[in-house]
């Protein structure tokens, strides 16, 4: 198994070990989230969550005024790891939008595959028909899990 | 003859009641989603609390399925709701009881 995926350089910027394979697998998926995006998929609930549990009028205002830029940001940070998807490095900015990028598929991902805690521990049934899809999602949060160490 | 009517304290439109600035907290709720280092992270980030803290409150998070993160104006709080859910983060707010 590979060491760190993402390794801070002395230069501030930041590198990404990724090799030919991981990079095809990662490679349509912002074009295809931002696509969804577009969408009113059901797999997109906690993209959009809910602000106001309780009070269903302020719940329409704060949706009506803040979605919208809420999706602006969503794709940003899909459209700057689809433009950075072969860099070697990245500035810590590009690496901040990569990471939410890839928490939005992990998101997505793991509502449509219902996960749940244990999960993680017990893993899935190699012939249940989300295996490949969990085995993304794991990978998904592998890389998540390095992101997140060397930004901190 | 029915019985008295239970008095209704959230009844009110809170708009037109003199004390309009009673903070607000923001809540961030447990989720089998996303990874407790990258919760942590993001309060840090977001709030600029000490690694320490923002470990304690996403242990709260994770242990107790909820935890306050932050608090104050609506206008404040609703912002802080709106950067937690670009962060991905199940987070709701309501009216300190």
């Amino acid at each position: 198994m590979p060491g760190k995926l993402v390794k801070r350089l002395r230069s501030g910027r930041y590198q990404l070990r990724l090799d030919a394979d991981e990079r095809a697998l990662l490679r349509g998926l912002p074009k295809q989230l931002r696509e969804l995006l577009l969408t009113d998929d059901p797999s997109l609930l906690r993209l959009f969550p809910t602000a106001y549990t309780d009070d269903p009028a302020r719940e329409a205002d704060y949706q009506q005024l803040m979605r919208e830029d809420l999706l602006e940001l969503h794709r940003g940070a899909l459209e700057v790891m689809e433009e950075t998807i072969d860099a070697a490095d990245l500035d810590e900015e590009q690496l901040i939008a990569w990471m939410k990028a890839v928490n939005q598929m992990r998101l997505v991902l793991g509502t449509r595959l219902e996960v749940t805690e244990d999960m993680y521990e017990e893993g899935v049934d190699p012939e249940d028909p989300r295996a490949p899809g969990f085995a993304l999602y794991s990978y998904l949060g592998w890389l998540q899990e390095h992101i997140v160490q060397a930004l901190s | 003859m029915t019985a008295p009517m239970p008095t209704r304290l959230d009844e009110p439109d809170l708009d037109d009641v003199v004390v309009v600035d009673r903070p607000w907290v923001v809540i961030v709720w447990n989720d089998p989603i996303n990874l407790m280092s990258y919760v942590t992270y993001v309060l840090q980030k977001l709030f600029g609390y000490s690694r320490e803290k923002a470990t304690k409150l996403m242990l709260d998070v994770h242990q107790k399925g909820r935890a306050v993160v932050s608090n104050g104006s609506r206008e404040k709080a609703e912002l802080d709701v709106f950067r937690l859910h670009e962060h991905g983060l199940w987070a709701t707010m309501e009216h300190d009881q």
